[in-house]
């Protein structure tokens, strides 16, 4: 028998529809870790197969030595209405990863790039991967107790970011501290399409 | 300290092309032949990450395992991602089963909210008035 939801984790006949927000991010920047603290049933883990063709090293087809690559990304679920799932999935920041979920980011209402300020530079590809994608993201810094601390100017002139994109320091660990990352989020996509609606 | 410095980029003209469909060289054949059924291969799908599938019927006496326990996962509205994970398949895979279960008509899909060229607010302010409640 296959381990299904449990009864509480199911949703309601009513669910007619679900959104998608993806959270990326480099390896250990905290990404499961903010799926998990506002996500109302425990993350799963949805895997898939990139052959060697994908991964771009020596095609060996036919050899018993063919290997294959799992990728995994954690995600999790907040129920908005009876009608209306949000879905957050937490996904790695690397783009030959991407096609692997179909419309993973073309579907998406929008992204969180999660950034660690140790390790800043792992996030500038998937900054201009989104840029270069049209999909609108907001900019949240995970507080690492021992990470250095820049002011939020700073950090934007070195994200070479414009000033309407938000950037906010956040703990992902934190439910109230994840969801104001995700109401950011949501406050600038209204304001976006405020912006871009017929007069 | 003086962080690392990103350079901007732009939204490009052309989208890249389509990449190749992951499903052509698997690491296990056999399997995955049995699970996707003799004509698994080259399909074109909508589904999402996030398409809703709801059980329509029990399981035919010709369904197939994965089939049988697809069903009674998805009594109630359950999305591709989750089946994925509870099924133990890679999402590529589960869109293949999906799709032979709909053409079947086993299962319902109640198609994901996508974001458009211009958003509904309707639905972001729904959306926040959901987290609100967190």
């Amino acid at each position: 028998m296959v381990p299904g939801p449990r009864t509480e984790d199911q949703l309601p006949h009513t669910a007619e529809a679900a959104v998608k927000i993806v959270i990326v991010g480099g390896f250990g920047v905290g990404k499961t870790t903010m799926v998990r603290s506002v996500s109302e049933i425990k993350p799963l883990t949805t895997e898939e197969t990139m052959t060697q063709a994908g991964i771009g090293v020596d095609d060996n087809f036919g050899s018993d030595t063919k290997t294959a690559t799992t990728v995994a990304m954690d995600f999790g679920r907040i129920s908005i209405t009876e009608q209306l799932v949000l879905y957050l999935f937490g996904t790695p920041g690397q783009q030959r990863f991407w096609f692997l979920w179909n419309g993973l980011f073309e579907g998406a209402l929008g992204a969180v790039v999660l950034v660690d300020t140790r390790r800043l530079e792992v996030s500038f590809d998937v900054i201009g991967r989104l840029e270069e994608c049209g999909v609108p993201f907001v900019v949240a810094v995970n507080t690492f107790p021992d990470a250095p601390r820049y002011a939020i100017s700073e950090l934007r002139t070195a994200l070479d970011l414009p000033e309407e994109i938000p950037i906010i320091e956040c703990d992902a660990r934190r439910r109230a501290s994840s969801r104001d990352v995700l109401m950011t989020l949501m406050h600038f996509l209204h304001a976006l399409a405020t912006a871009k609606a017929p007069a | 300290m003086t962080p690392p410095q990103r350079q901007r980029r732009h939204p490009k003209e052309q989208p890249p092309p389509p990449p190749p469909a992951p499903t052509g060289k698997q690491k296990n054949p056999e399997r995955l032949f049995v699970v996707a059924g003799p004509d698994g291969g080259e399909r074109d799908t909508d589904l999402d990450l996030v398409t809703l599938i709801v059980a329509r019927a029990d399981p035919p006496p010709s369904a197939t395992p994965e089939q049988s326990a697809l069903l009674r996962l998805c009594t109630a509205p359950l999305s591709v991602a989750e089946l994925s994970a509870y099924l133990n398949l890679p999402f590529s895979m589960m869109t293949v089963v999906l799709t032979d279960m709909l053409t079947a008509g086993l299962v319902t899909a109640r198609a994901p909210i996508v974001r458009q060229a211009v958003a509904d607010r309707s639905i972001l302010e729904a959306v926040m008035h959901g987290l609100q409640r967190l």
